[in-house]
């Protein structure tokens, strides 16, 4: 029998990448194509979808040629996709009517205003979990529909369809106008605020309070699920599955069981926590979301705790203060001293997230003595995405009603060693890395193979799961709870920073 | 005896002017001083920058002289840049071969581990980095020592310890199979540490081909070795290939 493989696609907001993993998990090749950015106004932030599948169109079947096979030894292929990002493109010409518009967008910023004083705008969270805010689909769509010439007519009559990146490659690698199938999945729409998250389908309360036409929308689907065959770039390949790429990550790194997370260290952070099979609300400041869901079973539910800011201030250390040379070294001059000095940094540079929501809060470096050197700084900068995920574990364990036992992570900065013991320190529970890196890929891969039987079960794809490293507590508890109290005396010192503007 | 190297002159040549006066100058500046086509100059720069030697402002796009020259005599590479460029690279090794992972580097005549990936069989496991392995006992430090005449020197000088009766015992017996793993680009251990207990190591290069470091897989020599107690051919094409991909993610051309 020849040897099969498993294809996943990651749209993330910078690139798109095509991986082929084996039947043991393993990566087989690579190949990546980064897309513009588009910045025509402040705030705004597009891409355009044209050139994103294009991209693909490029890179999957380079990433055949590198493994040296065809699309008939491809079992299926997934979607990991950057989330919120609006497309809207026309049925019939199979072009997208406005650029994309991409999760970092601001110009709704006065609509969500506008939305969020309105009487019943309670009903956002209660039905979605999800709080107003831009990044979300829905405002987006609302803003295009109102701000194009005769985009809403076209929208309620089927002309002009609504999706994430997701549903726009799966359109268009299922035929596009000729036949391509529009469909979403689970994730994906639990982030868009129009799904009701118990009956995972469009909630005609909120397509009515967001004044989003129906006929627009796709169909939700399970994450892993066959949903049509390509019929261009990858002919005859099962298009299998596609999950929010943060969901993807909770699923490549196998976290089926309720009380398993992950967090994944980039230029920010998200922790998302498997909380089984019911929805849990938060009261602590995190997101309720879909985790994923597999074929006709009871969809997984996850909360997320997302953290603006960890690599972003190390690379702040290195650009804008010049103190290293290169992100890795933080870790070298970090470990030029034995602790923080009495030094704390709190990266509040556009406000709190979770779990404190102030965003009239800015950062602030505390404890500043002459004693403090540049070491003592790298050492805070460390710490302070050890402590901002000690915040968001701790607000989890609250919502959650469990107690957190062991974190897995990934990320570029699962390379600091430093970092990695210091958060199990903190969170006072095993730190795990796992050796394939790339979970959002694997997520995906994992989530295709299955609905097509090229994996069996989610048990096989634990057994795939393999500790590359783990960094086990070691901290003294009262140490623990001295630092943990400094750090949120230095949290206070952020507050209440920007004042309103006078009169 | 074959004559000067041109370009090198005039390399020389760009960091003596930058060393002078306010060691800011822009294209032309060097160009001209030196009475070179601005593309020659420009070739030698780029050169200069990518090496460390000289650095350009974003800004005003004037070059100057590098960091990297003042720290001419400490490593080049910070190891946890080195770690950090590596990981993905150490985690597909430890997948495909079955074994741990450790890549080292040379710290006062012994080697630092700076990146340890675990075996893939979810034992229990506990990460070794920042422990010191002795030199001439291990795959690693056999291969630091190889690429490293100072340190080998320094060994040679040195008491060998002896950790099983098949460690390496003499200074001649030592330079011989350093000889050996230049001769073929790549060094393991077999029962030299511990018995039953074998490695196997090829070099990490940047710029020039510079060893900065060995990546290698240490396990037990039932797996690592054949009937004959060599290493399996298989696993040190896989050792060399990731030594290889790393290497040429730090900018070294012919490895």
């Amino acid at each position: 029998m020849t040897e099969r493989y498993v294809m996943s696609i990651d749209q993330g907001t910078t690139s798109t990448r095509c991986i082929l993993f084996d039947h043991r998990g393993r990566l087989v090749s690579v190949t990546q194509r980064e897309h513009k950015q588009h910045f025509p106004r402040p705030g705004w932030v597009e891409h355009d979808p044209m050139e994103i599948w294009r991209n693909l169109e490029r890179i999957a079947p380079e990433a055949l040629a590198q493994a040296g096979i065809g699309p008939g030894e491809v079992a299926a292929v997934g979607i990991a996709n950057q989330r919120e990002t609006t497309v809207l493109w026309d049925r019939r010409t199979g072009l997208p009517v406005t650029p994309a518009v991409v999760w970092q967008d601001t110009r709704t910023g006065d609509l969500v205003d506008e939305l969020a004083r309105r009487p019943d705008a309670h009903v956002v969270k209660d039905r979605c979990g999800l709080p107003l805010a831009t990044y979300f689909a829905a405002p987006t769509v609302r803003w295009l529909l109102d701000h194009t010439p005769r985009l809403r007519e076209r929208a309620e009559r089927g002309e002009v369809l609504f999706g994430t990146m997701e549903s726009w490659l799966i359109w268009n690698l299922t035929g596009g106008p000729d036949g391509g199938v529009h469909v979403t999945d689970v994730t994906n729409a639990s982030r868009t605020l129009l799904m009701d998250l118990r009956a995972l389908s469009w909630d005609p309360v909120l397509l009515d309070f967001f004044g989003v036409p129906r006929a627009m929308l796709p169909e939700i689907r399970p994450s892993s699920e066959t949903y049509g065959t390509a019929r261009r770039v990858l002919p005859g390949v099962r298009i299998a599955a596609a999950l929010g790429d943060q969901q993807a990550a909770l699923f490549g790194q196998t976290c089926f069981h309720r009380g398993e997370a992950k967090c994944t260290y980039g230029t920010g952070a998200f922790l998302l926590l498997n909380t089984g099979t019911e929805p849990v609300a938060s009261t602590h400041g995190l997101l309720t979301t879909v985790g994923y869901q597999i074929g006709d079973q009871p969809a997984v539910y996850a909360l997320e705790g997302s953290i603006a800011i960890t690599g972003a201030l190390v690379q702040w250390f290195r650009d804008r203060l010049g103190i290293i040379s290169s992100a890795p070294e933080i870790e070298t001059l970090a470990r030029t001293v034995d602790d923080n000095g009495g030094c704390y940094i709190v990266p509040a540079f556009s406000g709190l997230f979770a779990p404190h929501w102030r965003s009239e809060a800015r950062g602030v470096i505390v404890g500043l003595t002459s004693y403090i050197t540049k070491g003592h700084l790298a050492r805070a900068v460390l710490e302070a995405t050890g402590w901002q995920t000690r915040e968001v574990v701790d607000a989890m364990n609250a919502d959650a009603g469990l107690t957190l036992t062991t974190l897995k992570v990934d990320g570029g900065m699962t390379s600091d060693n430093l970092l990695m013991q210091f958060i199990a320190d903190v969170l006072d529970v095993p730190v795990v890395r796992p050796m394939v890196a790339e979970t959002v890929s694997l997520g995906a891969a994992y989530a295709a193979g299955l609905a097509v039987g090229y994996w069996p079960d989610l048990e096989v794809l634990r057994g795939n799961w393999h500790r590359a490293g783990q960094w086990l507590p070691a901290m003294d508890p009262q140490r623990r709870e001295s630092e943990y109290g400094n750090w949120r005396r230095a949290v206070e010192r952020t507050l209440d920073w920007i004042k309103p503007p006078a009169g | 005896m074959p004559g000067p190297v041109q370009s090198i002159e005039r390399a020389a040549a760009i960091l003596r002017l930058l060393a002078q006066g306010s060691g800011r100058l822009g294209l032309s500046e060097i160009a001209n001083s030196l009475g070179l086509a601005r593309g020659t100059a420009h070739g030698i720069l780029r050169t200069l920058q990518l090496v460390g030697f000289v650095e350009q402002d974003d800004a005003t796009g004037k070059y100057q002289l590098g960091a990297a020259l003042l720290h001419l005599g400490t490593s080049y590479l910070d190891v946890n840049e080195l770690r950090s460029r590596a990981i993905n690279w150490a985690d597909a090794l430890a997948a495909r071969s079955g074994e741990a992972v450790r890549i080292g580097t040379h710290l006062q005549g012994k080697v630092l581990v700076v990146h340890h990936v675990f075996r893939p069989d979810d034992s229990l496991q506990t990460l070794d980095v920042g422990v010191l392995l002795p030199m001439h006992a291990t795959a690693i430090g056999k291969v630091l020592l190889a690429y490293d005449a100072n340190a080998a020197a320094a060994a040679q000088d040195s008491e060998l310890e002896q950790f099983s009766r098949r460690t390496i015992r003499t200074p001649k017996e030592l330079a011989r199979a350093l000889s050996g793993v230049r001769e073929v680009g790549w060094a393991a251990d077999v029962d030299e540490i511990a018995m039953g207990e074998a490695g196997v190591a090829a070099p990490i290069r940047g710029y020039g081909g510079l060893v900065v470091g060995a990546m290698g897989i240490s396990g037990s020599a039932d797996r690592i070795c054949d009937a004959a107690g060599r290493p399996r051919g298989e696993l040190v094409s896989y050792v060399r290939d990731a030594a290889r991909a790393v290497s040429r993610d730090l900018g070294a051309a012919r490895w």
